[in-house]
């Protein structure tokens, strides 16, 4: 029998207030090794508070290829910026 | 087709020449990504192999400050070598062929960790030399083209700076110590410098990967321009220790800013590559020793977690 363990993507707090971000990716047979390895592995000085991991067969990605079409369209929508917009330089506190 | 092709491989360069980085599902020319995948896992190895020499002192370290700081220096090795094999897995090769390159001696690792470790003050000198060495090649694959094999090194080098410096104190207590200490740590210096030196790799002109790695941006300096950068931030550093670097040929050159250093034993070099270094052998067989006694705890978990698993289903079912 060679059976692979599963790969688990996993994300980190480092401290309460902030979110968890992805931190990397590791082996696990299941989700409590996971948590076992992820704090091993990804803070080992104190990097986290918190852990999430997921299999990574259940994350889906947006295709490279698409990415075009679907983020170009923010390009030219400069009006969502503060700074498009012109006021005088006596204007305060806006 | 082969139209299509070129105009792709045309389209990466551009962007590494803008500076952009790949990620792991972007298109990327087959070489691209071998390369990637040889040179990542080759430095997965190392941190892996790179665990052997030191492990070999942790129960003999003289007090408990030092044990406690190379069994975490020898973890961090852990982690950084399953950081490594992560980046390299984006490009599409399992870690069971991975490792597997590693206990056939398909796949190469630092030929550094080839040599044995004798005495304490080996510690010191792997710290100090090995890790500075490795160091610099790290610090400058930060900037590499390749996302995730970048972030790992990012996250390393955050970690490897305490690897040197503790290193670097073991040397400084025996300089520090008694005639015989000081004698163990300039033969540990005597024994690791040319090997050190070697870690860089062969010669430029002899260096065929080299300018397609430039051209990539896998790497941004050649391996001779690291190797000088290396000798001359070391060179201070044995003054300090009151230590004499193996080389009659050292000396400062004024005109290029730099020391000149000796040739290095290449027929040394390709023989320890080759596998005839002291240690390959007795590495190989404690890597597959290791592999192969840890069979059954790799299959009793995914036994354990499949039983849960249906455990589950059934509760729900």
């Amino acid at each position: 029998m060679n059976k692979e363990w599963p790969i688990w993507e996993i994300f980190i707090r480092s401290k309460n207030g902030l979110e968890h971000r992805h931190a990397g990716s590791l082996h696990a047979a299941d989700a409590e090794m996971a948590i076992q390895n992820a704090r091993d592995v990804y803070t080992r000085r104190q990097e986290g508070v918190s852990v999430w991991v997921v299999e990574s067969k259940y994350v889906t990605a947006s295709n490279p290829e698409k990415s075009g079409e679907l983020f170009e369209p923010a390009k030219d929508k400069v009006y969502r910026h503060p700074t498009f917009y012109n006021l005088p330089d006596e204007l305060k506190h806006m | 087709m082969e139209n299509n092709t070129r105009d792709l491989e045309a389209e990466f360069q551009a962007r590494i020449d803008r500076g952009e980085n790949i990620e792991a599902k972007d298109w990327m020319p087959e070489k691209y990504r071998k390369t990637h995948i040889r040179q990542i896992s080759q430095h997965a190895h190392s941190e892996v192999v790179g665990m052997l020499p030191e492990g070999n002192w942790i129960s003999r370290a003289p007090s408990l400050r030092r044990k406690v700081a190379l069994l975490a220096k020898v973890q961090d090795e852990a982690g950084h070598g399953l950081y490594l094999y992560s980046a390299a897995e984006t490009l599409g090769i399992s870690r069971d062929e991975l490792v597997e390159q590693l206990l056939d001696g398909t796949a190469k690792y630092s030929s550094i960790f080839n040599y044995p470790t004798l005495t304490w003050a080996d510690m010191g000198a792997v710290g100090w030399l090995v890790d500075g060495a490795a160091i610099i090649n790290q610090v400058m694959l930060t900037k590499t083209s390749y996302g995730p094999y970048a972030r790992a090194m990012v996250r390393i080098c955050k970690e490897e700076s305490f690897h040197q410096r503790q290193g670097y104190e073991i040397m400084l207590a025996l300089c520090n110590g008694s005639e015989a200490q000081k004698r163990m740590a300039q033969d540990a210096l005597n024994r690791f410098w040319w090997p050190s030196l070697m870690m860089f790799g062969p010669r430029d002109e002899d260096s065929p990967n080299t300018e397609q790695s430039m051209k990539w941006k896998i790497k941004k300096k050649t391996n001779d321009e690291l190797r000088q950068q290396f000798v001359d931030q070391t060179v201070p550093q044995a003054d300090i220790l009151g230590l004499i670097i193996p080389d009659p040929d050292l000396k400062w050159n004024d005109d290029k800013g730099g020391y000149d250093f000796g040739e290095i034993d290449w027929d040394e070099f390709w023989d320890v590559v080759k596998g005839n270094g002291p240690c390959n052998q007795k590495r190989l067989d404690d890597r597959n020793a290791a592999w192969d006694n840890g069979k059954w705890v790799r299959e009793a978990a995914i036994a354990h977690a499949e039983k849960q698993a249906s455990r589950r289903v059934s509760k729900s079912a």
